[in-house]
């Protein structure tokens, strides 16, 4: 099919000025990306130059059918990795005509967080560790696993390279370097305990930035894994029984911690933490009580546990930041499905605006 | 999929200064092959560049689960063969949070043998022979071969060609390719004797680099395998009866062996691994009994012999030498799943440090 190829590859900037924008947002059951795409007239420098747009509401769950349009406001922007040139991705947020954020926007909330004078003088940074699963097409089972059945157990496949270890090792290659194509904060990836599961992480990035770039990647993956014919699943635990699940550990930190001393920021964050365990975790994805069980190198749902290098806690310290009294440390609770603009606002609020 | 393969391809050099850089590990039996990938903010030249890591060693049988970080040292840099550009991989060795090297990491005390004056001072050298063979996913029959039977017998398969005769060489001339590629100094390759056997040469390289470049060249291996759909085996012995396991013959020489008079220091070199032959057999790799059988072109286990040409000895000295006076010799005991950073600062032990009690 080379001709198709040629088409798709084809670099406009010889023949116009016009450019593509990819404009995606977030769908009615709050997981779910959607895009569209429209020509403008030129090459764009700024998320500021582009027009806010809309879609049909009534086609996503987000608006009634009499009248359905929701309206779509640019909110970052990166190089368009499928059309190249000087094509882009637009992640766009949610309003009704009136101008307010639809239910299932969560940027809005997150950015006002962000926006706080505490938590921007903080310098909040996250990484975060997205981990999924791929799955055969219409079997819905995870790649390479013969269907009807279920490989050997667990052991070999971390990190592994060989054919009956390691599955789809493709398109986790093209989406590491898509990304960085697109300007995405990337900054690594891995084969995961399970077979057909993997990981990319997406830091160190401030504030708001994480969740774009998060739910960018995201789309990008969606769009690789559809190239190759394998379905993607952010599901928290797609396979019960001596299977990992699949999380979003979520690394932070703030100017404070990063600092001399930082450690014992650290410590008190931990324990603003530990008091909103609860609130935390219903806002970490759906499912998650299937993943949290306390095996399978994760804390049991209902307990809060910190500790060093302790892959088994709610909480982990690595034990650099516990050596140089100062750094960051990681929530392993969030589930693979788990909002980024939800998960990362909210440390940001409990540990930095919220009084014990 | 070409839009997959444009993506794989693209080369990032022309849209940013940062590299990937593929850290490679090994795990905890040993001969398990690790690796995961991080971003590097600009291009690197030496390994002493590049920053620490670490790993959930609870994953790997390394470490338990409530104090599993292990953490890699860079040691050896390589260009990477599928990302190209200046994307690099990084051969790595292992060690706990306090800096101690943990029980599986052979390549420390390989590092502090060849680091010693006496060592460094004769410069030895390796030429490493891999042999592997490779198998059918699912089934684990080696390539080729008709599921539920067997091929023709031995003979017309060693350096053959033909579609009834040799299997699997676009995985080991894309291997050879890239290896060369990546620095790796490889040497040759030749199809085995077995059917689905085949064979890589890495050296003569120095000191503990030829082991760097022996595992990264198995890490290329099972990438490429990988991408092939075929399964990559070191057993010594895949199939019983009457089939050529699969070694890991290790030429050596050191300085004085390859200047005038250096035969008489081959010869003395081989009586001290005669008086050692135990402990290094133990050593050379697991269910090498299997594959040391005095048939298939190898001595016994229990036996040790040198000649001149002789492919059933544990040692062999190429004839050329033997004319010359000077040169090296070939030690045919390793199996296909040694470690090189044991045995060849084994022999370098025995050979130039140890002295017979």
């Amino acid at each position: 099919m080379s001709l198709l190829s040629d088409l798709i590859n084809l670099n406009l900037s010889e023949t116009t000025e016009k450019i593509i924008a990819e404009y995606i947002w977030i769908g009615g059951s709050g997981m779910d990306l959607r895009s569209k795409a429209r020509t403008l007239k030129g090459p764009i420098t700024d998320v500021s130059q582009l027009p806010k747009w809309n879609y049909d509401g009534s086609s996503t769950g987000q608006a009634p059918g009499e009248d359905s349009e929701v309206i779509l406001y640019p909110q970052a922007i990166f190089k368009d990795p499928f059309r190249k040139g000087n094509n882009i991705l637009v992640m766009c947020d949610c309003y009704t005509p009136q101008g307010d954020p639809i239910p299932t926007n969560k940027r809005y909330q997150a950015a006002k967080i962000f926006q706080d004078p505490a938590v921007a003088a903080e310098e909040p940074w996250y990484g975060i560790e997205q981990e999924y699963t791929l799955l055969q097409k219409d079997v819905k089972w995870p790649l390479g696993w013969p269907v009807g059945g279920f490989p050997g157990p667990q052991g070999p496949y971390y990190c592994s390279a060989g054919a009956d270890k390691s599955f789809g090792r493709d398109i986790v290659d093209a989406h590491y370097k898509a990304c960085l194509y697109a300007g995405i904060n990337i900054s690594g990836i891995n084969g995961e305990v399970m077979p057909g599961q993997w990981e990319f992480q997406v830091g160190p990035t401030v504030g708001i930035a994480s969740g774009d770039q998060v739910w960018v990647a995201r789309y990008i993956l969606e769009r690789i894994t559809e190239i190759a014919g394998v379905v993607l699943t952010f599901d928290p635990k797609p396979i019960p029984g001596d299977w990992n699940g699949a999380g979003a550990h979520t690394n932070y930190s703030t100017k404070s911690m990063r600092e001399d001393g930082g450690y014992e920021v650290i410590k008190a964050a931990i324990e603003k933490l530990k008091l909103k365990h609860k609130e935390h975790i219903a806002a970490y994805g759906e499912g998650n009580e299937r993943r949290l069980t306390g095996r399978h190198e994760t804390a049991d749902i209902n307990t809060f546990s910190w500790g060093v290098a302790n892959r088994g806690a709610s909480v982990r310290v690595g034990r650099e930041t516990e050596k140089d009294g100062k750094g960051y440390f990681e929530d392993r609770r969030p589930a693979s499905n788990m909002d980024p603009y939800v998960v990362t606002s909210m440390i940001a609020e409990t540990t930095i605006l919220s009084k014990p």
